[in-house]
């Protein structure tokens, strides 16, 4: 499962999911991941940062290329995951279990802006072409 | 529409990733550049090279022609099989192609050029046969495709994959080659390890190929073919040196041959011109990847990254330079990476050879 149904998605290849707490964790997609290749450096944002939804945040590198993360939902950094920074090729192996950050999001219905996984899908197979 | 080498089909087969390599379909890697490049590294790999240009030249006083054509002496050339690196300079100095010739007879030299140059050097190459040495003939020989065999067990499963080519080989030194039949075995490649470089007729190629594949030889693409040259030290045309640049510049000093009274295409060029920066290595300190045309600010002023990328064998970011003259290794500058300045060692490069780190 590439991608999978419970996770939102945005069209600069970023998912996010809404977690109990209130908060969104957010990562990079599998296409994505394919796309870039092996990779071997991440920059989170700090936490405390607020963001605007669609705003820069976060770059990962690939042995190809750099490439910029969004954020996919206004509000404030309040994680970064660490071990995915000391560790990037964890993004390779299971992309939606190595998260980049966490998000406390300004207003959490937002989340509806977003690509369900069947519209995700189709952005997948249209940049295929 | 892209070119395609005779290897194509079984680049797919294989599921490699294409991409349009200036102008040609080429694999990318065939799922992990990193585990490629480290394949290359600790065992075997073969790269499908035949996107590069062999060129005959043959006739009577070949190397007269070529002691006019190149920066480097080809009078260094005295046993048969023998090669040669260097640089083609236009009469401002500038690098038109960087080359390999290899001596077979005096009148028979091969020359390989790179892909994304070929139909520019064949141009220059035979304006200027034209014009000084109109008895030679030059050769592309689109008839052939090429494939390097690079690691440290490259040598035994290239014998063991084609029954007679031990004894054709085994004795070749480093930038040697040898004749087998319609088979031309050069002891050369671009990894900074031992193998070879092979030419057969493009018909032969993929059955080669299959047979290198069944002694566990490992496809590689053109990713794991950059950070390997990278680590290894090795030029790459086009961005560490093209027209604009002298190879005075671009860390191929020693590829020229200025100290012989002998006059080449681009000698007056270089004799004239102050010598104002220089190619060396660099070493990110900081977290990060170091990317071509990154700046790079020293204490004796600024230059540029012109390659840069991940060390899978350093486990770091590397990149080649070119800053002011007067930079020394050992020193400290820093690098622009999106708005950040990132520390970075200046230091002697090769990274890596024969599998091991060189820089501390």
């Amino acid at each position: 499962m590439t991608i999978p149904a419970d996770l939102k998605y945005t069209k600069s290849h970023e998912w996010a999911r809404l977690e109990a707490d209130g908060s969104v964790t957010v990562g990079i997609t599998h296409p994505a991941q394919e796309l870039l290749g092996d990779m071997v450096f991440v920059e989170n944002p700090v936490t405390g940062r607020k963001l605007t939804q669609g705003e820069e945040c976060a770059v990962v590198e690939s042995v190809k290329a750099a490439s910029d993360v969004y954020a996919p939902i206004a509000g404030e950094v309040v994680a970064a995951n660490g071990d995915v920074e000391n560790a990037p090729e964890s993004i390779n192996q299971d992309a939606y279990a190595a998260w980049l950050f966490k998000i406390k999001p300004d207003n959490a219905a937002a989340l509806g802006t977003l690509l369900d996984a069947a519209a995700y899908q189709a952005l997948v197979d249209s940049e295929a072409h | 529409m892209l070119k395609q080498t005779p290897l194509n089909a079984a680049h797919r087969a294989a599921g490699a990733k294409m991409v349009d390599f200036g102008g040609w379909d080429m694999p990318l890697h065939y799922g992990s550049q990193l585990e490629e490049h480290h394949k290359v590294r600790g065992d075997a790999g073969m790269f499908d090279v035949s996107h590069m240009q062999i060129v005959d030249l043959a006739g009577e006083g070949a190397r007269g022609f070529l002691r006019q054509m190149m920066a480097n002496n080809v009078d260094k050339l005295t046993l048969p099989g023998k090669a040669l690196y260097s640089c083609m300079l236009d009469e401002k100095g500038g690098v038109i192609d960087d080359l390999i010739i290899y001596f077979m007879r005096e009148d028979w030299f091969r020359i390989v050029v790179n892909a994304g140059t070929a139909e520019k050097d064949l141009a220059w190459m035979e304006a200027q046969r034209a014009k000084l040495a109109p008895q030679l003939t030059l050769t592309p020989r689109r008839d052939l495709a090429m494939i390097a065999v690079q690691g440290p067990n490259a040598r035994a499963r290239l014998w063991a994959a084609m029954p007679g080519s031990q004894e054709i080989s085994e004795h070749l030194k480093l930038f040697q080659a040898a004749e087998m039949g319609t088979m031309f075995i050069a002891r050369t490649g671009y990894t900074g390890e031992d193998g070879f470089e092979i030419m057969v007729p493009a018909k032969a190629a993929p059955f080669l190929w299959q047979a290198l594949r069944e002694q566990g030889v490992a496809p590689i693409g053109l990713g794991a073919r950059d950070t390997l040259r990278l680590e290894a030290g090795m030029n790459l045309y086009g961005q560490d040196m093209d027209e604009s640049v002298s190879p005075l510049e671009s860390g191929l000093t020693w590829t020229v041959d200025l100290a012989s009274p002998r006059d080449f295409i681009g000698k007056q060029a270089l004799t004239s011109q102050a010598v104002a920066r220089q190619l060396m290595g660099l070493l990110l300190l900081d977290k990060g990847v170091l990317r071509g045309h990154q700046k790079v600010i020293t204490a004796q002023g600024e230059g540029e990254i012109t390659s840069g990328g991940f060390s899978p064998t350093l486990n770091q970011s590397i990149a080649l330079a070119r800053l002011p003259a007067a930079t020394a290794t050992g020193e400290t500058v820093q690098v622009e990476i999106r708005g950040k300045l990132l520390s970075a060692q200046v230091v002697r490069y090769p990274f890596v050879r024969n599998g091991k780190r060189l820089v501390a």
